[in-house]
């Protein structure tokens, strides 16, 4: 791994953001949103359920988590989409630079644009509706850490289809934390879904944060032993995608799609 | 012709199909350090194939390419940093400016004292006034002079130019040469030029190989391969060449 090539992508990306503000809005815009709109619906529900049941640690702290996963996702697609839209492809695999060098740069990129939206999320989370995510401490940490493998597991895997179907099919990237999440048991516990769904939930890392974040809002013992299969479930899935990746690469090398990367040449 | 001494490129038996069609075959040619190359041909000759595949963006179905002595498919990363190109149809980021652009690209080719480097490139092609500029926002022809500042960046033992003066205006274009040409009479660097200005490929040319269904059909010094196939100018000769192109190509 040479650092100069890494630190050059990561470079290219770092202009992107400081020359465009419309590149950094939405870092800030949607989850101020997100937290807004699920804020208000877990006050509404605090406010009619009685009986002391408090929403905002599970349903709010699932949006923030959610989004958190969402955004480290969007993090790697977004710095590679640059690159597609710009056909860039043939001047940077021309140098020197190798793809765990350009996979590397995305995965930084990543953590830079979710840290910052990660940062604001608690803040104004906290701030306007009293959510207190750092009461957790540390213990938030592996959860934390499932999720961002989970993400940028599936930024890599988006990436390498976008590579072998072309950029029409961004279309199909946008939608993979809607899909997943329903199986994730974000907002209910995964015992309450069908057996078919809970057997794809199983292979899920995230099922296995939220199950185990609400078992702490409840009071209980941290499941450490189920979130270390959530982890190494999304250390598989990160491995996979990589591989993945390699492989189209290796395959739009031979084809010669790099060297003519846009819409009409991907078929 | 005997091969040339100090190859920095060395192409040996080199083929590549998509499908059906064999867009190169067999193709084995040398360029030394301190030589410009003139790769010619017809639309579909082979010419991009070929430099895809020298830039290592496209893997050849047989054949091996060595660049500096380094085999391409077994240390891709050393051969292209001693290898860099400006094509037509690769602009560099048009949302980057002109210094971003060289910033980015020399420390992907490891560049030593960067700064310095571009200082001298901006001087070099002009561009020191558009260095704050987005690179999409320039003209072509600045764009063309961005792409070979870019393309000179790491002192490159291999530059590859495909059609570099094609959108350049003629006093712009004859700069491009000369700057070329010195720097490879300095005798560091070896070129392997594409151009449909035959008139160009002449002044600037060493030696050209004209392509045709991606083989070698003809080879030689650009001023005196006219007269050896019986044609008065380059132009005639390239002419001719296309003609035949256009044939179906024999069963072999």
């Amino acid at each position: 791994m040479n650092f100069s090539r890494v630190a050059a992508v990561l470079l290219r990306i770092v202009y992107l953001y400081r020359g465009s503000p419309q590149r950094v809005f939405p870092l800030f815009m949607w989850v101020a949103v997100d937290i807004l709109l699920w804020g208000f619906l877990t006050r509404y529900l605090n406010s009619v359920s009685g009986a002391g049941v408090n929403f905002v640690p599970t349903l709010l702290g699932a949006v923030l988590l959610w989004d958190f996963l969402t955004r480290v996702m969007q993090g790697v697609t977004m710095a590679f989409f640059e690159d597609v839209w710009s056909r860039n492809f043939l001047n940077f695999f021309a140098t020197p630079l190798r793809t765990s060098e350009y996979l590397a740069a995305l995965i930084l990129a990543s953590i830079g644009t979710s840290l910052i939206s990660l940062i604001l999320m608690i803040v104004f989370a906290g701030a306007a509706f009293g959510l207190s995510f750092l009461s957790y401490g540390l213990a938030l940490a592996p959860f934390l850490m499932t999720l961002f493998l989970t993400g940028i597991a599936f930024g890599v895997a988006a990436t390498a289809l976008v590579l072998r179907l072309g950029p029409a099919s961004e279309w199909l990237v946008w939608p993979i934390p809607m899909i997943v999440s329903p199986f994730a048991g974000v907002f209910y516990p995964v015992a309450v879904l069908p057996v078919w769904m809970q057997a794809i939930a199983a292979i899920l890392p995230p099922s296995y944060v939220f199950e185990g974040m609400r078992a702490v809002v409840a009071g209980e013992p941290a499941p450490w032993g189920r979130l270390a299969i959530g982890g190494g479930l999304a250390l598989i899935y990160l491995g996979l995608a990589s591989l993945a990746f390699a492989a189209v690469y290796r395959v739009a090398i031979r084809s010669g799609l790099i060297a003519r990367y846009s819409a009409e040449t991907v078929s | 012709m005997s091969a040339p001494s100090n190859p920095v490129l060395s192409v040996e038996c080199l083929g590549k199909s998509f499908g059906k069609l064999r867009a190169v075959q067999d193709l084995s040619f040398q360029v030394s350090a301190g030589e410009i190359v003139g790769l010619l041909g017809p639309n579909g000759a082979g010419k991009t194939t070929t430099i895809s595949m020298v830039l290592g963006v496209l893997a050849p179905d047989e054949g091996r390419i060595f660049i500096d002595g380094t085999d391409l498919a077994r240390d891709r990363s050393t051969a292209l940093a001693h290898t860099n190109f400006a094509a037509v149809y690769a602009p560099l980021p048009g949302n980057l400016t002109v210094e971003q652009n060289l910033k980015v690209f020399g420390l992907l080719y490891g560049v030593e004292r960067l700064g310095e480097r571009i200082e001298r490139l901006l001087d070099r092609y002009d561009l020191t006034r558009y260095r704050k500029t987005k690179a999409g926002l320039l003209s072509s022809g600045e764009q063309t002079r961005l792409a070979l500042a870019k393309a000179m960046l790491n002192k490159p033992r291999l530059l590859l130019l495909d059609e570099p003066t094609a959108s350049i205006d003629p006093s712009a274009a004859r700069e491009i040469r000369a700057g070329v040409s010195v720097l490879v009479d300095q005798g560091r660097c070896g070129v392997l030029w594409t151009s449909h200005n035959m008139v160009e490929v002449e002044a600037v040319c060493d030696r050209v190989l004209f392509l045709s269904h991606g083989r070698i059909v003809l080879e030689g010094d650009p001023k005196t391969l006219p007269g050896e196939h019986g044609v008065g100018t380059l132009d005639d000769l390239f002419v001719s060449v296309a003609q035949e192109a256009l044939k179906p190509e024999p069963a072999r």
